[in-house]
């Protein structure tokens, strides 16, 4: 792997972060009125607080976060605290710490995802990969053929209708949250066995609306990798059916799909937002829901940065791991 | 009938979008829009024959809310597509047809916004102007992030057309620029324009709902994700108020299936090599 495509992948992965907080900065001081300062006044004035003191905190607040400073300035240290994850403090949560709220609700979310993801993207290029493959009994085209239509509906659809099925109706899962009620989280084995319990509806409704995109995608490329000349050469090598399917078929057509992958966490990550609050499942997509209801801008603000930041570092390492599964690439430039 | 049959999930698909689309005027013919306001009938009343798909817990009858919301939802999604697409072709053709820095610029603001979460970025636009938000702006809101797919899709094709042997007869016999791409390009490109129109309309759609979903929505009108999340925010699913969260996700899921059908069928028109049997 040479130096330059890694700097420059660094680069791209600076890029984003920057656009990120940028409109994060901007998109505040766009308003006619500014939201946070509205939000200021309004929490002061449920404190019963006068009208003086309601705009001496707000001028102390405006201090405090230098709001009365050159805008420059105000950006620079705006990057800075980004750079730092110096969210501010939430304001619905007073005094937590948006950076503790959010580090809170991650592991929730990053487990969740992980594991979705990699269960749909394994699961849907085996089976985008035997579709094509001629020598596929019909059965399994039968069977795959409605998870494909599946893949066009939005993850939350899914999560509302098996919930009713199998939480309301049929009572087989727990209705919300990503644990009983009345536990605490901790690393106990009861604890992990609750809370992978409270996933699996919401795992399942990601899984199941996601892994036809993914099995329709290998399908395409199985389908014009199988024309080429290396699968007829093999053929007529005399090469087994199962070696010229995992060793030939498979392997090239496995790199666009993890492209595809990389170009896709977004699209996965919001649509697992939805899903969570579907669940009301613990993780950073209930927090930005939240967030929204009390109008807790830092935390809006903090969410999406962070959940940016993730995608971003998941992207970055994805595409340095692609030129280990594409030797083409490995020489390019030198 | 030919056309069925050689395109039968084309024609599916354009049948179940052309329903949904004509639903919503021939519906209100019939159903009193009134009925999708506050207080219209009884609270969290059941399917009946006076509430054909019952009423929420604040009063209003689901059927006049669906008539009305589909449209809306609809408009959103077809007005964001609309400008996404529109997008889409002046960038594609700038950075396929001219190259160079014009082509590293565009070509890299698509893919660095590709793999951002659009919905988040429109979060903080939504957050923004919360309270204000109409339907018009809704659209206008995402379709600020509806063009990267046309943009790539249109510029890759580009590409490969600017080479083709019939754009260097066009250019040798005197064509100017503007002239080979109205002339010679679009019509090349017409069945990828098509299926970037689809995409940039669900696409659109699907961040809209997911804004509404949230809470991001404009608050007073009907449309299907503004339904989903009066619903969410009623505990509607722990009342076992299926009428009230069931119709918009069935539109929803019939919305997307039509979409992806269409896609579907316009990919085995642009890539024969796909058509084999499914």
């Amino acid at each position: 792997m040479n130096l330059g495509y890694i700097l420059k992948r660094i680069g791209v992965f600076l890029i984003i972060i920057w656009l990120a907080a940028t409109v994060n900065f901007v998109m505040p001081r766009m308003a006619p009125v500014n939201p946070i300062r509205e939000k200021l006044l309004q929490a002061v004035s449920f404190g019963g607080a006068g009208k003086i003191d309601m705009e001496r905190v707000v001028k102390t607040y405006e201090e405090k976060f230098g709001l009365n400073q050159p805008l420059w300035k105000q950006y620079l240290n705006y990057l800075w605290d980004m750079a730092r994850l110096e969210f501010g403090i939430s304001l619905a949560n007073f005094p937590s710490k948006v950076l503790d709220i959010i580090l809170r609700a991650l592991p929730w979310t990053i487990s969740l995802l992980l594991l979705t993801t990699l269960i749909a993207f394994g699961l849907g290029t085996l089976l985008g990969a035997l579709i094509a493959w001629p020598r596929t009994p019909t059965i399994l085209h039968i069977l795959v053929a409605p998870l494909l239509t599946l893949s066009s509906i939005p993850f939350y659809t899914l999560a509302l209708i098996l919930v009713y099925l199998l939480a309301f109706t049929w009572k087989i899962f727990p209705l919300s949250g990503g644990y009983a009620l009345g536990s605490m989280p901790s690393l106990s084995l009861s604890f992990l066995k609750d809370a992978l319990y409270h996933s699996i509806l919401p795992a399942l409704s990601i899984v199941l609306a996601s892994l036809g995109s993914w099995a329709i995608g290998m399908r395409g490329m199985m389908i014009s990798g199988l024309g080429e000349d290396y699968i007829t050469f093999a053929e007529a090598k005399g090469l087994k059916g199962r070696e010229i399917f995992l060793r030939y078929a498979l392997r090239n057509a496995l790199l666009p799909q993890v492209t595809a992958l990389a170009l896709s966490l977004g699209y996965i990550v919001s649509g697992a937002v939805l899903v969570e609050v579907v669940f009301g499942y613990p993780g950073v997509g209930t927090v930005l829901y939240q967030a929204i209801r009390t109008f807790d801008y830092f935390v809006i603000y903090g969410v999406v940065m962070m959940l940016i930041l993730a995608i971003g570092l998941a992207t970055l390492i994805l595409d340095l791991l692609y030129p280990l599964l594409d030797p083409r690439i490995t020489y390019q430039g030198q | 009938m030919k056309a069925l049959r050689n395109h039968p999930l084309l024609i599916i698909g354009l049948i179940i979008m052309a329903t949904l689309i004509l639903f919503g005027p021939i519906a209100s013919q019939i159903v009193d829009a009134n009925g999708a306001k506050v207080g219209s009938a009884m609270p969290e009343q059941p399917p009946s024959a006076e509430y054909p798909l019952g009423t929420d817990a604040v009063g209003r009858q689901l059927l006049p809310v669906i008539v009305v919301g589909t449209p809306l939802t609809l408009r959103i999604g077809l007005v964001a597509g609309a400008i996404g697409l529109g997008l889409g072709v002046l960038f594609g053709f700038l950075a396929g047809y001219f190259g160079g820095w014009v082509d590293t610029l565009i070509k890299g603001a698509a893919d660095v916004l590709l793999t951002v979460p659009g919905l988040l970025f429109l979060v903080v636009i939504a957050t923004t102007i919360k309270g204000a938000v109409s339907v018009n702006m809704m659209a206008f809101v995402v379709a600020s992030l509806a063009w990267m797919w046309p943009t790539r899709t249109i510029r890759a094709q580009v590409l490969t057309l600017r080479e083709r042997q019939f754009v260097m007869v066009a250019r040798l016999s005197g064509m100017n620029g503007l002239e080979i791409i109205w002339r010679e390009l679009i019509p090349n490109l017409l069945p990828y324009l098509a299926a970037s129109f689809v995409s940039a309309v669900g696409s659109a759609i699907l961040a809209t709902i997911g804004l509404e979903a949230l809470g991001l929505g404009p608050q007073n009108e009907p449309t299907l994700g503004m339904t989903i999340y009066w619903a969410l925010y009623y505990t509607s699913i722990l009342r076992g108020l299926w009428w009230w969260w069931g119709p918009p996700i069935a539109v929803i899921i019939l919305t997307f299936m039509g979409l992806f059908l269409i896609s579907l069928g316009l990919d085995q028109i642009a890539n024969p090599k796909l058509r084999r049997a499914t």
